[in-house]
């Protein structure tokens, strides 16, 4: 499904790495790890189209993900460092706004059960700058709950999460696998998903 | 797994959406509306009194100060445009979303103008009032800022888009835009000359017509440019 072949990324003059290849397929799962500074926030944002390779091609069902544009976009959910809500909006209407540019016909009915699943039952009429650092990045995770694209692209998305959180998480990754999903995630965390031998990919 | 088809949703259902998450969160931060607002006025007020109550020299700089002030106010705002979502990871989010970044750009740009562009379209003729402007003068002002104004939001949402995530970023946008809007100060403010010299308004008000065609055609599609390169 995912195809990377000789994927070369530098940042200014700084060669992050090169000649990278690797393929995920259905039901993969897949663990960028690397010392700080080795490049898996830059890998994950190449995969997205959020940066420009150096070299090398990613392709997606066989199209090169830069010809494809907004519909490799439809397939795949990106979870970065930064949390991506408003501050001033809460859970809800955050929620609301990202399923409406992700094109879902989201109801609110749906949104609370995923900010329920996500354990934030109460919190989804209050700002998200109420919330604890923790929370917020529950209320990101819960897009993944919303969405159906099958290809999940998470930058650390254990920061901040207390123990019940990732164990929810693994959980949740494990749903999606068996869902005929796939991810691609980085942690400095140790993340298991029961019935899943997870992939290593180590950038030096 | 069946193959998702691509979930594009309306022009016009992407633009409602955009716009009233941006006026919801304009909603939610007052201040920064008034800042622009209250700028306007001060310095538009600040002219008469340093120049003093002569009314003929009042009446021959009003158009030019209004102009100017209103250009100068739609400066402070520029910042905000894009950097607040770039910050909180929300606009890399919108440039992943399998949308039009044309479209949310656009959205974004006339949300950024009725916030910071129309208040002072409304204010314009009490402050003209201080300057002892006729009121066909006030109109051609009032016509002339609503022609103009929103060419000022796409000009600096380029400039915006560029600067973005730059050290100081604030003020380089206003030293990148300001020259690129002198032709608006000009058809604009001279608009409002015309009727106090009694010759042709029209003529004017056309050409800002034409730059805002102009605007509204590129500033959306260059500024999505923009925005991809700084997010690299």
């Amino acid at each position: 499904m995912l195809d990377i072949s000789n994927l070369t990324c530098s940042r200014g003059d700084h060669l992050l790495f090169s000649d990278l290849s690797f393929s995920l397929s259905i039901g993969e799962l897949l663990q960028v790890q690397g010392v700080n500074g080795s490049g898996k926030t830059s890998l994950l944002r190449t995969l997205c189209g959020l940066m420009t390779p150096t070299a090398g091609e990613i392709r997606w069902r066989g199209q090169s993900t830069s010809e494809m544009g907004d519909e490799f976009h439809a397939e795949m959910i990106y979870v970065g460092h930064l949390n991506g809500l408003k501050d001033e909006l809460s859970a809800l209407e955050n929620l609301r706004i990202s399923a409406g540019l992700a094109g879902h016909k989201t109801d609110d009915k749906q949104i609370t059960v995923a900010l329920h699943r996500m354990g934030l039952r109460g919190r989804e009429a209050l700002p998200i700058k109420f919330l604890s650092e923790g929370q917020r990045r529950r209320v990101t995770l819960a897009r993944l709950l919303l969405s159906g694209a099958p290809l999940w692209v998470l930058d650390e998305p254990l920061t901040a999460l207390d123990v019940t959180a990732v164990e929810l998480m693994q959980e949740l990754i494990g749903e999606h696998l068996v869902n005929d999903g796939m991810a691609v995630y980085t942690t400095h965390q140790p993340l298991q998903v029961a019935g899943v031998t997870t992939r290593c990919l180590a950038l030096s | 797994m069946s193959r998702p088809i691509l979930k594009k949703i309306s022009l016009v259902g992407l633009l409602g959406l955009m716009i009233r998450r941006d006026l919801l969160l304009a909603v939610r931060r007052r201040a920064d509306v008034l800042t622009t607002l209250i700028f306007f006025i001060i310095v538009a007020s600040l002219f008469p009194l340093a120049i003093g109550s002569e009314m003929g020299t009042l009446r021959t700089i009003a158009p030019g100060v209004v102009w100017v002030a209103a250009l100068l106010a739609s400066m402070l705002s520029l910042g905000r445009m894009f950097s607040a979502d770039y910050l909180d990871g929300t606009l890399e989010q919108m440039m992943l979303a399998p949308q039009s970044l044309s479209t949310i750009v656009l959205a974004k740009i006339f949300a950024h103008w009725v916030v910071s562009g129309l208040p002072l379209v409304i204010i314009a003729p009490i402050l003209g009032l201080q300057f002892d402007m006729s009121a066909q003068a006030l109109w051609v002002l009032i016509f002339s800022l609503l022609l103009g104004t929103p060419i000022l939001s796409m000009v600096g949402a380029v400039g915006a888009a560029l600067t973005l995530g730059l050290r100081g970023g604030g003020a380089l946008v206003s030293l990148l835009v300001l020259p690129l809007c002198i032709p608006v100060l000009i058809f604009g403010a001279g608009a409002v000359e015309a009727v106090a010299s009694g010759s042709s308004v029209s003529s004017h008000l056309a050409l800002l017509g034409a730059l805002l065609l102009a605007a509204l055609t590129l500033s959306p599609w260059v500024t999505a440019l923009a925005l991809r390169i700084s997010m690299e």
